[in-house]
Parts: structure tokens; sequence; C-alpha cells
């Protein structure tokens, strides 16, 4: 199992060393880069929104409910659905959520590539494949991705607050002010840092994935999952580490 | 002319070739033929380095493959077209954005450039005016011709036809065929050609080598398959009754 997964490790690398290798023009890749944004980027949009909103809006009223009858005031639901929301749930579940979406979609399209013998067609040309079929998506996801997770927190805070003042459990005033309470910038650049480095993770995982997949259709599709498996793994790994790291 | 030196490939226990050595002619149509799994596709992959073998030289004129860097073998792969079994064209590149593809990726050219070639290549395989399409929108025989239009339009050395007719009615073989030598001709390309059509064999076999259990049998050129009495060939040629009674006909 070690020697399997340092196998994998050092060919993971391999690639990514070759996919950063450059273009040749960075006209033809500009062409691509756009195309992922639009399909990582604008693609995403309706699937994040409505998964913030909701997360936004259940975290409101948990909390509503778990501080009811407590001396703590209720404005505090605003700070803890703002931090929550900002340091942890915007970016690790927008980026478990796009590692399903994104991600598999990636290691099939690849992977279809491979096996269809587009990327041994592009080789023969004289294509640096790595390159042009990886470099393009991890400029398009690190670019959008964040401002998904940005959107994505905009959202839920949004979300929280439709759950919660229209039906009762504190005023819009207290909400507003528990939002501001303990305001710290840094939180932001911790989902910032967050969002670019899983936004790598849910890129280049499914890509090996499907840049080195072998046989049929079976094979194809355990690809596919492998590539969500292990991105999910890996973000939550990251998360770990990242919360370690910047809160030291 | 492409030159192969003493060629073992393995798989593990499997050996798949075993000490092939030939050349391919400049300005021919030159054939690789033999039963599934004789090793033909192993032998064409080798040819331009999709598979390394376990030992021995690919020449390209006196240039081994094997001893250059990437940067070489990308600057060589230029001279070299492919057609693949599957025509291999990007699904969501129209037949246009399919032929550019390679200039866009290497050459300096203008747009207008760029454009007069790629309506000269789909000219060269009588496919004007489809453009737009996209590959699923075209048929099978018409995809295979949009590949060899996306194989030439490089103006390559070297040309890689990989089972070229699989899939295609006996008609639409024919002409791909036809297409192949002529463009092989007009251009002085070395064209090396996998196949198990028959008819390609006897219409185009410029040079034809059979492959048999991973070894070379056989080397010689269409006419000489009727005329030399190889019987290891003529079998595998004239497998079925009927081509054995068409045979003995001509013969007669």
């Amino acid at each position: 199992m070690i020697r399997n997964f340092i196998f994998h490790f050092g060919r993971y690398v391999l690639l990514l060393g070759q996919s950063l290798g450059g273009p040749r023009k960075a006209r033809t890749y500009f062409k691509e880069v756009v195309r992922h944004m639009y399909d990582i980027g604008i693609g995403s949009v309706i699937i994040v929104a409505l998964i913030s909103l909701f997360i936004g809006a259940v975290t409101a009223v948990q909390f509503a409910y778990q501080l009811g009858g407590t001396l703590i005031p209720r404005y505090y639901i605003g700070y803890i659905v703002r931090d929550m929301t900002i340091i942890e749930l915007a970016p690790t579940i927008t980026c478990l959520v796009l590692a399903g979406k994104v991600g598999s979609n990636i290691a099939s399209e690849i992977g279809g590539m491979r096996q269809k013998e587009h990327i041994d067609a592009m080789e023969i040309m004289g294509v640096n494949t790595a390159s042009y079929l990886i470099l393009p998506r991890i400029i398009a996801g690190m670019t959008m991705i964040p401002l998904l997770v940005f959107m994505a927190a905009t959202i839920s805070i949004l979300g929280a607050f439709l759950a919660s003042v229209p039906m009762g459990f504190f005023s819009g005033d207290e909400f507003v002010k528990g939002l501001g309470l303990f305001y710290d910038p840094y939180n932001v650049f911790m989902m910032f840092v967050k969002s670019v480095v899983f936004s790598f993770i849910l890129i280049t995982i499914p890509a090996y994935q499907g840049y080195f997949v072998k046989g049929g259709s079976i094979e194809l599709g355990n690809s596919s999952t492998a590539a969500v498996v292990y991105s999910n793994i890996f973000i939550l790994l990251a998360d770990y580490l990242i919360a370690v790291v910047l809160t030291a | 002319m492409i030159r192969v030196e003493n060629i073992d490939k393995s798989f593990g226990e499997l050996e798949v070739l075993r000490d092939i050595s030939v050349s391919f002619l400049r300005g021919k149509t030159n054939l690789i033929i033999g039963r599934s799994g004789a090793g033909k596709t192993v032998l064409l992959k080798i040819l331009i380095g999709l598979i390394h073998p376990t030992s021995g030289k690919v020449f390209y004129e006196d240039t081994n493959f094997y001893d250059l860097n990437k940067r070489q073998v990308r600057k060589l792969r230029m001279d070299v077209g492919m057609l693949f079994q599957s025509s291999a064209l990007f699904d969501s590149l129209t037949v246009d954005e399919n032929i550019r593809f390679p200039l866009d990726m290497f050459t300096k050219m203008t747009h207008k450039e760029k454009s007069i070639r790629v309506n000269y290549c789909l000219e060269r395989v009588n496919l004007e005016g489809i453009n737009n399409k996209y590959p699923s929108e075209v048929s099978g025989g018409m995809q295979k011709r949009v590949g060899i239009a996306r194989a030439i339009v490089m103006e390559p050395k070297y040309l890689f036809c990989d089972e070229p007719n699989s899939g295609l009615d006996p008609k639409t073989s024919i002409t791909i065929d036809k297409l192949i030598q002529e463009i092989t001709r007009e251009n002085n390309i070395t064209t090396i050609i996998n196949t198990h059509d028959m008819n390609s064999v006897m219409e185009i076999g410029e040079k034809i080598i059979l492959l048999e259990g991973g070894n070379l049998a056989w080397e010689g050129t269409s006419t000489e398959v009727l005329s030399e009495g190889n019987e290891l060939i003529q079998n595998f040629i004239f497998a079925s009754p009927f081509l054995q009674r068409l045979k003995n006909m001509a013969l007669k």
C-alpha cells in the first residue's frame, strides 16, 4: 500500500511538473482557459448557490435552537454563522461539492480523451498534452473557485438571514449586530487560502486519474469515483493542515 | 525512410515482437499486415514512440528516435501525421477547428493563411463545405477523411495509418486507400499502414510486411504475393474459400 502510494504520488508530481511546463503558444491556451472558466465557474453557480443558501439557513436555525433558553445573547447567532461560514463551511463544503461535480467531470473528460486516442493524437502532433489538458484547468479552477467560495459565503449568510429573521427567531438588527461582532479580516484571508489550495487539489487529482486511465468504461467509471474520493480526502486533510498552520 | 533494427518488445512474460528489422520506403505505401495479436499495432506504436521497445532502434532517416530528448521528439513529431482507427477527432471542435489545431499549436500563420490551408486539405480529401460541422454530425467515412486532412495539414514527411478501413464499406475503403496512396505519391511521404484489409494489400501494397506470432514472416510487394508462391502470405491473404477460388482464377 505504501509502495503504491509512493508510485502514484511520484507520478502525480511528475505529471504536475510536465503540466506546469508552460504553453508553446499562450494564445492557444487562452481559449481553453476561458472555456474551463465558464464550465467550472458559471456551470457551478446554481448548485453552489443552492447548497450555500440551505447551509446558511440550517446553521442559523440550529444555533437559534441550541442557544434558546441560555444566557448567550441572540445576536451571537449572526457572529457564529458568519465565522462558521467564512472559515469552514463556505470553502470546505463548496469544494467538496465541486470535487464531485467538477472533479468527476475532469476525470471522465480527460479519461475519455485517453480512451478515444485523442491524447495519443495530440502527442503525435508534438503537443505537451499534460500541459495543454491540465494547465488551463488549473488556471481556470484557481481563478473561479475562490470566487465561487466568496459567493457561497455571501449567499450562506443571506440564507441564514432569510431563514431566521422572517420566522421570528431574532430580529434583523440583532443579526446584523452579530455579523459585525469581533470581525477579523484574517478569517477572510484564511477562506481564500483554503479555496485556492482546495481548488488546486480538486483539479489536479481528477486530472491525474483521467490522464492515466486504462481499459474501458468500467475503468473510466472507477477513475471518476477515485477522483472524487481522493479529492475529498485530500481536501479534508489540507483543511486540517491549513487550520493548524494559519491559526498557530 | 524509416528503418527499424532488431526491435524486441515484451509485456512482462509475453513476447510480442522478436527481432524485427525492416525498412519503410519514402514515397511508397508500406503495409504492416498480420493476424489479430500478431504485433502490428505494437510495432506501429513503437515506430511513433507511443510504446518503447524492450530493445532495438527506430531510425527516421539517420536519426534514432529513441536517442532523442523530449524536445527533439516534439520537433520530429511535427513531421509526422497519423490517422487513427477511430479517427480520434476532438469531439468539442468542429471539422475546421480539428484540422486547424496543429496549425494553431505550431505555426505562426495568420488566420487567413490557416483557413486557406484547411480548405485546401478538405478539398484534397473531397470534403468541401463541412468546416462547421462537428465530428458527430458526419459519417464514419467522412470522419476518416477529416482525419487524413488533419494528418496532412502540417505537410508531414511521415504518415502513419492505423486500420484506416476498419468499420467502412468496401467502396469507401477503396476511396480511402486511393486517397492515402495519392497523397503519399504527391508529397513523397513515407506512409506506413497497419491493416487487415486484403483489398488494401492487393491495391496499394507497394511494400508489405507480414507479422506472424511476433516475427517478421514475409516481406514483398502486392505483385509478389501472387507470383512468389509463398504459402504463408497466400494463406493469410486468400483465407476464405471464395478468395482462394478468385486467386486460382487470376493465376489461370
